[in-house]
C-alpha cells in the first residue's frame, strides 16, 4: 500500500481499459489493467494523459473509485459539456485501448482502514467517487467503522453505484437528498442539503468521527459551514472540491 | 512522445504560449483547499514574519492596508491542470513585509489560519515576485479564495499561493509544508511540471 508520501518520481503507466460499466447516462465506470500498479488508498487520486496521433496530450486527475485490487484500477467518469478528456473517456474510449495514467496522489483526503473512528461521508454528485473508494475498502478489510453516507443528488437517475448502495451493509447507513425530483412514491418535497439533514443523518460533534466532505465548490462550503456549526472541530473536516466558485 | 489514444484527438489546441506544459485554460476560478474555509475577522487579523532569531515583525489589518501597495496582472497555476491568464490582484510585495528585519535564512514557511503551511524559498518571494494580496478583480478577496489576504507567487503552483495567509516564518532549513508532505513537489515550477515528489 502507498504510504502518506510518494517516493521516487511517479512514472507514467501504460493503462488498457479492460470494463467499462454504464453508471448514468452521463457518467461511466472504467476498470483498467496497469502492470506494476503500486497500490492506493481509498481517497486518494490519479492523473490520467490522453496522446493524439499527433503528439497533442491532455490531462486530469480522477478518483479512484475502488480500493487497491492488484493491477486493477477503477475510475467513475462524469461527462463534463465540452470536456476534452471527459468526453472520450465515456464516450469513444473502448476496451483494450490504452491511456497513461500515474499516481496515487493525495495523502490527507484518505481514509484508512486501521482507524477506527466512526465517518461521515457527504457526496455532492459525482462527488461520491472517492467516498465509495472508501466503503468499499471498509468492506475489504472487514472494518467495523461506522460509517453514514448522506448522498446528494438532483434525481434519482443520476445515482452512481445504486445496485451496490441499495444492498444493507451493516454498519452503513445511508442517506439520499435530492434537490430536483425524489424517486417514485417518495413522499415530501425536493430539498437540499441542510442543517437538519446533517444533524439527523451525520454524527453528534463529541463522536470523534472524521468527515469527508466531497462535491461542487458551493455544496462543500455549506455542508462544512453547517458541520462547523454543529460543532465539528475544523480539523476533522476534509474537503475536496470540484468546480468554480459562486462569484 | 507518449502512448497514442486510438480516436482521441483532442480539443483545438491553443498553443498559447503563456500556458505550461499540461495546463488547460479555466474559463471560471475553481476552489480547492483541504478543509472548511476559515472565516477570518479583519478584526481579528493579523500578519507577522518572524525571523530564524526570533526577530518579529506584526501587522494588523490596518497597518496591513496602509503600506505601499500595488496592483497587478499575473498568470496562475494550479497544479490540477488549470491556468488562469490575466488575473487582476492588489497587495503588498513580500519584500515590503520583510523589510529591515537582519536574517540568513534562506527558506520560509508560510503558515495560514486554518493551519496550512507550505514551505518557499525566500529568494522566490523577493523583488516583485510575491505578494500578500487582498482584493481580486477590484473587490476585496472573498473567503473560499483565501481572503482576507492570501500569499501569491504566481510563478509557482497555486497551492504555494496559501491562502488565509497569516505570517511568513523564515528559516534556515527546508522542511515541508501540508501537501509537501502529502507528496507534492517541494518547489513546484509549472514549466518544469514539477507537481509530484521526484519531478
Amino acid at each position: 500500500m502507498a504510504g502518506t508520501a510518494v517516493s521516487g518520481r511517479l512514472a507514467w503507466r501504460v493503462a488498457r481499459l479492460a470494463e467499462a460499466r454504464v453508471e448514468t447516462p452521463t457518467a461511466r465506470t472504467l476498470v483498467f489493467d496497469i502492470p506494476g500498479w503500486p497500490g492506493h488508498l481509498a481517497g486518494q487520486h490519479v492523473d490520467v494523459r490522453l496522446t493524439a496521433a499527433d503528439g497533442y496530450t491532455a490531462q486530469r486527475s480522477y478518483s479512484l473509485a475502488a480500493p487497491a485490487d492488484g493491477d486493477r484500477v477503477e475510475l467513475t467518469v462524469q461527462r463534463v459539456p465540452d470536456g476534452e478528456v471527459s468526453e472520450h473517456l465515456t464516450g469513444r474510449y473502448a476496451v483494450g485501448d490504452p491511456v497513461e495514467i500515474r499516481g496515487p496522489v493525495g495523502g490527507w483526503f484518505v481514509w484508512r482502514p486501521a482507524d477506527p473512528a466512526p465517518v461521515l461521508l457527504v457526496a455532492g454528485g459525482s462527488g461520491i467517487v472517492p467516498l465509495m473508494a472508501m466503503i468499499r475498502a471498509r468492506r475489504a478489510a472487514g472494518s467495523k467503522a461506522l460509517f453514514r453516507l448522506v448522498y446528494s443528488l438532483r434525481t434519482p437517475a443520476e445515482r452512481y453505484y445504486a445496485e451496490e448502495l441499495r444492498r444493507p451493509v451493516a454498519g452503513l447507513d445511508v442517506t439520499y437528498v435530492y434537490t430536483r425530483e425524489l424517486p417514485e412514491g417518495q413522499p415530501g418535497i425536493p430539498r437540499r442539503i441542510g442543517v437538519a439533514t446533517l444533524n439527523t443523518a451525520g454524527w453528534p460533534a463529541d463522536f470523534g468521527a472524521t468527515s469527508y466532505v466531497c462535491g461542487p465548490t458551493g455544496f462543500v462550503e455549506t455542508v462544512a459551514d453547517i458541520l462547523l456549526a454543529l460543532g465539528h472541530d475544523p480539523h476533522t473536516i476534509r474537503t475536496e472540491r470540484f468546480g468554480p466558485s459562486r462569484d | 512522445m507518449g502512448v497514442v489514444t486510438p480516436g482521441f484527438t483532442g480539443r483545438a489546441h491553443s498553443g498559447d504560449p503563456r500556458l505550461p506544459p499540461g495546463q488547460y485554460l479555466a474559463r471560471d476560478f475553481p476552489v480547492l483547499s483541504a478543509g472548511p474555509t476559515p472565516r477570518v475577522r479583519t478584526d481579528d487579523w493579523e500578519f507577522t514574519v518572524v525571523t530564524e532569531s526570533g526577530e518579529k515583525r506584526a501587522w494588523s489589518w490596518r497597518e496591513l492596508l496602509a503600506l505601499p501597495s500595488e496592483k497587478f496582472t499575473v498568470d496562475i497555476h494550479c497544479v490540477t491542470q488549470w491556468s488562469k491568464l490575466d488575473t487582476r490582484w492588489r497587495g503588498v510585495r513580500v519584500e515590503t513585509l520583510i523589510g529591515d528585519l537582519t536574517t540568513s535564512a534562506d527558506y520560509v514557511m508560510a503558515r495560514s489560519y486554518g493551519g496550512y503551511t507550505t514551505n518557499l524559498p525566500l529568494a522566490d518571494l523577493l523583488d516583485g515576485q510575491a505578494w500578500v494580496a487582498y482584493e481580486y478583480n477590484g473587490k476585496p478577496l472573498t473567503p473560499e479564495h483565501g481572503g482576507p489576504a492570501r500569499l501569491l507567487v504566481p510563478h509557482l503552483y497555486f497551492w504555494k499561493s496559501a491562502k488565509w495567509v497569516r505570517g511568513l516564518q523564515l528559516t534556515t532549513k527546508d522542511d515541508p509544508g501540508f501537501w509537501e508532505t502529502a507528496g507534492y513537489h517541494d518547489y513546484g515550477d509549472p514549466w518544469r511540471e514539477q507537481r509530484y515528489q521526484g519531478d
